[in-house]
């Protein structure tokens, strides 16, 4: 379900922490309904390519626009019902402590929305059970795993059914099953509906279900750019040295 | 450069929370719940300790002024002294350095290790107003619990100096409770209490809103890890307890210069 239509676009950005370079020149774009996959070695900065989208941070040079806007310089209101029509899962979920997981799925309902509290609980109980998570609502997340939390992160960011979504690492701490079932998740999302999404993974199994582009950020800049097949059958050295593929 | 700057930064930061904290008042209605939760995580958990050090401190000052004024054949002016020491200052400046060590510590832990574990980020891009959803609550509960807790300080303080003063000096208690009630009869002009009971409250609202305001400020500005909700915890404490005590002097001398 992929349009010409550009949704997210990084135009020569460039972000430094101190004295530390993170991103160096780099420049990508998402098309609306696509979903990109960023690869790239730990520490690379693909985190911080993830947050310059949702104005969790901002370039030092360069420009990054989510549907025209430029996200250094967008006005807040305009921001803030940006952000109602995206969905970001985070690494470790970060998921509120203090509130249960129905709580925390239900938080940007509550918040965003007029729906009753009827209508939210469903929403809360069908987002569990697409996460595989059902009947979990009073649990603490202290209570949960790794793995769980994720998915209870999963199903908060998919909550408000957002256009555009954002997975940090989404399979990390899962199970092969429960990873493979995420995978698919994502997949049937953006061929059932217009989502535009970016997701980091490491996993090859994660690229080759869910990816419609591939890119691999390594440096600080776009290093490699292709379908998935291309990214798996490249004879690359660079490549085929990170996808840990036995050289041809 | 960058460090000299900092301390002006957190500064502005937390004129820029109280100033959007006032803007959200409105918002109490719709946070009750974690309000109630507010009240009772930095009030009943820390009263014991409020009483403990309120009842110490009012025994200390009977003893201590009591022996001095017994030299002269004055002791039985000590309900007086202890009256006007715990109501003006004993209470609220007590009961504020609890409340900075106890609560205000928990506020920017809690907080702070929100900030590292990227709650609030989340939070920020499910479009949810932090200042509203976090800050409010907490600022309006220790608004409340500072000055209840001040009165609680005073009674036991003015209880614990009239025992020392029984005890130890030989007052009658009814003497002792007598000139307490005499030496707090001087009216307020606004509100119908004694002035140095109105004036000890409104320092400890005061300082309620302080405390908060830094430890909340503290905790949202922490980056990196362990490390950094440690240092936003001793930041807060610190910055609470010498901003009371500036605070402190200049109100005093607003409510009593001559």
């Amino acid at each position: 379900m992929t349009s010409d239509e550009v949704v997210i676009q990084y135009e020569n950005v460039c972000k430094s922490f101190g004295t530390k370079v993170v991103l160096k020149d780099l420049s990508l774009s998402v098309k609306r309904g696509e979903t990109l996959v960023i690869m790239g070695p730990s520490g690379i900065g693909k985190s911080v390519t993830l947050r310059h989208a949702v104005g969790l941070l901002q370039p030092t040079s360069g420009r990054v626009t989510v549907e025209g806007h430029d996200m250094a310089t967008i006005e807040e209101d305009d921001l803030i019902e940006l952000r109602k029509r995206m969905g970001y899962l985070f690494q470790d979920g970060a998921l509120i402590n203090w509130l249960t997981v129905g709580e925390n799925i239900a938080l940007p309902l509550r918040e965003n929305t007029d729906l009753t509290e009827s209508e939210i609980k469903d929403r809360v109980a069908e987002k569990l059970a697409l996460v595989q998570m059902d009947g979990t609502q009073d649990l603490m997340p202290p209570e949960l795993s790794g793995g769980m939390r994720k998915r209870v992160g999963l199903a908060r960011a998919l909550v408000t059914d957002p256009e555009i979504v954002f997975f940090d690492e989404p399979n990390t701490g899962l199970d092969p099953e429960i990873s493979m079932s995420v995978n698919h998740l994502i997949r049937d999302l953006s061929e059932r509906l217009p989502i535009t999404s970016i997701v980091i993974t490491h996993l090859v199994s994660c690229v080759m279900v869910v990816a419609d582009r591939v890119v691999l950020i390594d440096q600080g800049r776009v290093f490699a750019e292709g379908t998935a097949d291309e990214f798996i059958h490249s004879k690359n050295e660079r490549l085929t040295r990170f996808l840990a593929k036995p050289y041809d | 450069m960058k460090d000299l700057l900092r301390p002006l930064y957190s500064a502005g930061y937390r004129v820029d929370l109280f100033l959007r904290v006032i803007l959200r008042l409105h918002h109490v209605a719709k946070r009750r719940m974690f309000l109630l939760d507010q009240l009772y995580v930095g009030g009943i958990k820390v009263l014991h300790v409020v009483l403990l050090v309120g009842v110490s401190i009012g025994m200390v000052v009977s003893l201590q002024t009591g022996i001095e004024l017994s030299r002269i054949g004055q002791q039985n002016s000590i309900g007086t002294l202890v009256a006007l020491s715990m109501t003006r200052e004993m209470g609220p400046f007590i009961t504020a350095i609890v409340l900075a060590a106890a609560t205000g510590s928990s506020l920017a832990a809690e907080l702070g290790t929100m900030s590292v574990s990227e709650e609030l980020d989340a939070l920020e891009v499910l479009s949810i107003d932090r200042t509203s959803f976090l800050v409010v609550p907490r600022v309006v509960a220790l608004a409340i619990l500072c000055p209840v807790l001040t009165i609680l300080c005073d009674a036991v303080g003015i209880v614990g100096g009239g025992f020392v003063a029984r005890s130890q000096l030989g007052v009658e208690l009814s003497l002792y409770y007598d000139t307490v009630l005499e030496a707090l009869q001087t009216p307020a002009e606004l509100i119908p209490l004694p002035k140095d009971v109105y004036c000890g409250l409104l320092k400890s609202f005061v300082f309620g809103i302080v405390i908060s305001i830094i430890s909340c400020a503290a905790g949202i500005l922490a980056r990196g890890g362990a490390l950094a909700v440690g240092a936003a915890t001793r930041s807060a404490v610190r910055d609470s307890i010498i901003l009371v005590i500036i605070l402190n002097y200049f109100m005093t001398w607003f409510f009593y210069r001559q």
